[in-house]
């Protein structure tokens, strides 16, 4: 593995396996009465969040209590330019707290890489701006691979404004890196041209789409993005691109709903999708807790080798 | 008192006379002199190139008003150590260079360090506001010679063509620079849009907006008869318009800086912001065009656009940090290792396009040369093989150098300013 975790192009397929296959050990923990092994005792982590998250930094909060770290919670609403101080600056700040580990969320894409070049940590993206949100992917991965029992030949549709989504691209680059068949489907203005690069299809009619998947993967919408013009409103988009409840009935026996959350009921899916016992959108929470154990642990702590809880 | 020098075997090229042969080359009096010079100075220039002092067509000094970027003393002094011996200020200064007291006092500061000329920009519109036009008839008298709204785009047609209309009323000849960008299409863009940007997840600046705002230029100079001058193209159909607009007889002029030269998105994978500029670097295929359009004379010059930051500024997150790289010490050394060594350009059309060239456009008379008795000696002296690593600390007061860690052959030893060495050594002299 990498030193640090930035994006889902920093692991390959091997590593892939291996973080879903400690994060399988890790879930057990979450059951037991004391959620809690001494795998990183005397390490800190510091979980350096400079754009609102209560979801992600809860579970990474979670993940590195339950290995016996100690935790920081380092938060500030704005950019560091707003304060008048450098990100080089917050990041020195943060690395003279001793730091073994520094989870950044921030709004700014590549700041995770940015800050690299500033500390001795290992350093964690827990997304960064439109780029990527590695440690979403590999949950999703996880949350498949246990369902469906496998990742490779999975037919997956991201459905939705991919071209600012962080999400769509981890996924999309870790659902391809294990060989699973990934369709991208939005609106065209919310799909970035070049996505077939990334070795997915593009297609923009979810009618076709949804009766061939093994997972229908809905991304949250922005409802500024109409007022950018991407497209015309609300209204037409769930009507074209919302997962309703006719469409949901489309998708064949066995196939998974996921959503990143926070969800919007009634514009990208409808309440009923999401209450449906194909939809897996509470276990995507739980198992994220796992995978950020089994990363900070394969990061910070471990061979990889032996036994892990 | 200027100093008497003589270049010792010197090998001068001349764009302007189109020459490059050995010779001796004397001074005296802060000109060209036909020698022997009594007791005057040996510089001994075997193996070296002589030739004009360069021109810049785009620099930022950044004074008045940003003095903790670059003021004019440290951004003259860069100049002159990368062989500039005159450079056009652009009028993003605060206050704006958008009337005649800051050209006076921009051009008298630089004329009391005395380390290279100063051409002051004039601001085309009021505060570059984009909507009201500067009094220029007031700048034209105190000298200026080029006006520009750089780092703004002229937002609209009308105004450009009111703009080129109402510059033709000044007996002085008069060119208008634009930075041509879409507004709109490139809101919010931090790289070139393309497949590196959506990975990067950075919002893109399309190369189609330049094409839509050198296209309506074109067509704006073709309708007025003025004088357009297209600020640091970027983009492969930005040459293509420009090449057939000159065979249409459309009376405009284009650069290109050494960064477009050099650089493409690709460059962009570590987020480094000293690569962040507008418009941005581009596809490896614009990269050749521009090089293509420089060798053939579709881009008549080189430009630094030379922009310094404060070291807090540029070590910021990539989407909040300022665009632009430093340039005038690099542009040189950038252009001799990219294009002249590898045999993509000639040393002659390099400094054509570095010295001739942009003191034409900027109407720099003594500047560019040519190297003859009786023209003033403003010359620079290079060693086309010393190479060096580009390194912290700068000349300038910045240090946001797209070149950073880069390896260059081509060095300038020595500057010389109407007969004073502002340079000699490599090092500034003052």
């Amino acid at each position: 593995m990498n030193k640090h975790l930035l994006s889902m192009h920093d692991l390959t397929a091997e590593d892939v396996t291996r973080v879903l296959d400690t994060a399988a050990s890790f879930r057990e923990v979450g059951s037991r009465v004391i959620k809690k092994v001494p795998a990183l005792r005397g390490r800190t982590v510091v979980n350096f969040f400079m754009e609102n998250s209560t979801r992600t930094r809860i579970s990474f909060e979670l993940a590195a209590k339950r290995l016996s770290a100690d935790v920081i919670n380092f938060s500030a609403g704005g950019s560091s330019v707003s304060k008048g101080e450098s990100l080089k600056d917050t990041a020195l700040t943060l690395q003279a707290m001793g730091a073994d580990a520094i989870v950044i969320r921030h709004s700014s894409s590549g700041s995770p890489l940015q800050l690299t070049r500033w500390v001795e940590g290992h350093v964690l993206n827990a997304g960064d701006g439109t780029h990527e949100h590695p440690t979403q992917g590999l949950l999703d991965l996880y949350t498949m691979r246990e369902k469906l029992g496998r990742l490779e030949g999975l037919r997956v549709a991201i459905v939705g404004d991919v071209m600012h989504s962080r999400v769509a691209r981890s996924l999309s680059f870790g659902l391809v890196k294990m060989g699973a068949e990934v369709t991208l489907v939005g609106p065209p203005t919310l799909i970035p041209p070049e996505a077939p690069e990334w070795g997915v299809h593009v297609g923009y009619d979810i009618d076709a789409v949804v009766p061939k998947l093994d997972v229908c993967y809905i991304l949250r919408v922005q409802k500024e993005r109409q007022r950018q013009e991407y497209f015309p409103s609300v209204r037409e988009y769930a009507r074209l691109f919302g997962l309703t409840r006719e469409r949901a009935a489309l998708l064949p026996e066995g196939s998974l709903v996921m959503h990143p959350g926070p969800m919007n009921r009634g514009i990208e899916i409808d309440s009923d999708v999401a209450d449906l016992p194909t939809s897996v959108i509470e276990e995507q929470v739980t198992n994220g807790i796992a995978i950020r154990m089994a990363l900070l642990y394969l990061l910070l702590g471990g061979s990889g080798e032996g036994e892990v809880a | 008192m200027r100093g008497r020098f003589v270049f010792k075997g010197a090998r001068v090229v001349d764009p302007t006379a189109g020459t490059d042969e050995v010779r001796d080359v004397w001074v005296d009096q802060g000109r060209i002199a036909a020698g022997p010079v009594e007791a005057a100075e040996t510089i001994r220039a075997e193996g070296l190139v002589l030739a004009p002092g360069l021109v810049d067509l785009h620099a930022h000094l950044r004074q008045p008003g940003f003095e903790h970027k670059e003021t004019i003393e440290t951004g003259t002094r860069a100049a002159a150590v990368g062989g500039y011996t005159a450079v056009a200020a652009m009028a993003n200064t605060d206050p704006v260079t958008d009337h005649a007291a800051i050209v006076h006092e921009v051009r008298d500061l630089a004329a009391a360090y005395g380390l290279c000329d100063v051409f002051p920009v004039g601001a085309i519109t009021k505060g570059l506001a984009g909507e009201s036009l500067a009094e220029m008839g007031e700048m034209v008298e105190a000298g200026v010679r080029m006006f520009s709204d750089d780092g703004n785009p002229v937002p609209t047609a009308r105004l450009l063509r009111n703009a080129l209309t109402y510059a033709k009323a000044f007996s002085a000849e008069v060119v208008l620079a634009d930075h041509a960008e879409d507004g709109p299409l490139v809101a919010g863009g931090q790289m070139h849009e393309g497949a590196v940007a959506s990975s990067l997840g950075l919002a893109g600046r399309p190369a189609e907006a330049e094409e839509i705002a050198v296209a309506r230029d074109l067509a704006i100079a073709r309708m007025t008869g003025g004088r357009l001058h297209l600020c640091h193209l970027s983009s492969a159909r930005a040459v293509e318009l420009v090449r057939r607009a000159k065979a249409d007889g459309i009376r405009v002029t284009a650069e290109v800086t050494p960064h477009h030269l050099v650089f493409t998105h690709e460059d962009l994978v570590t987020y480094d912001t000293n690569l962040k500029m507008h418009p941005p670097v581009r596809t490896h295929e614009d990269r050749e065009a521009l090089r293509a359009g420089l060798a053939d004379g579709t881009i008549d010059a080189v430009a630094t656009d030379h922009a310094p930051h404060a070291v807090e500024e540029k070590e910021a997150e990539f989407d909040l940090s300022p665009p632009g790289t430093i340039g005038l010490e690099t542009a040189l050394a950038a252009v001799l290792t990219e294009l002249v060594h590898p045999g993509i350009l000639p040393l002659g059309r390099a400094l054509e396009a570095m010295a001739s060239a942009p003191a034409r456009i900027l109407g720099a008379g003594d500047h560019g040369g040519p190297i003859e008795v009786g023209r003033a000696a403003n010359l620079v002296l290079v060693d086309l093989d010393r190479e060096w690593t580009v390194e912290p600390p700068f000349t300038s007061k910045a240090r946001n150098s797209a070149f950073t860690g880069r390896r260059l052959r081509g060095r300038v030893l020595a500057t010389m300013l109407r007969g004073e060495l502002t340079v000699a050594n490599g090092k500034a002299t003052r």
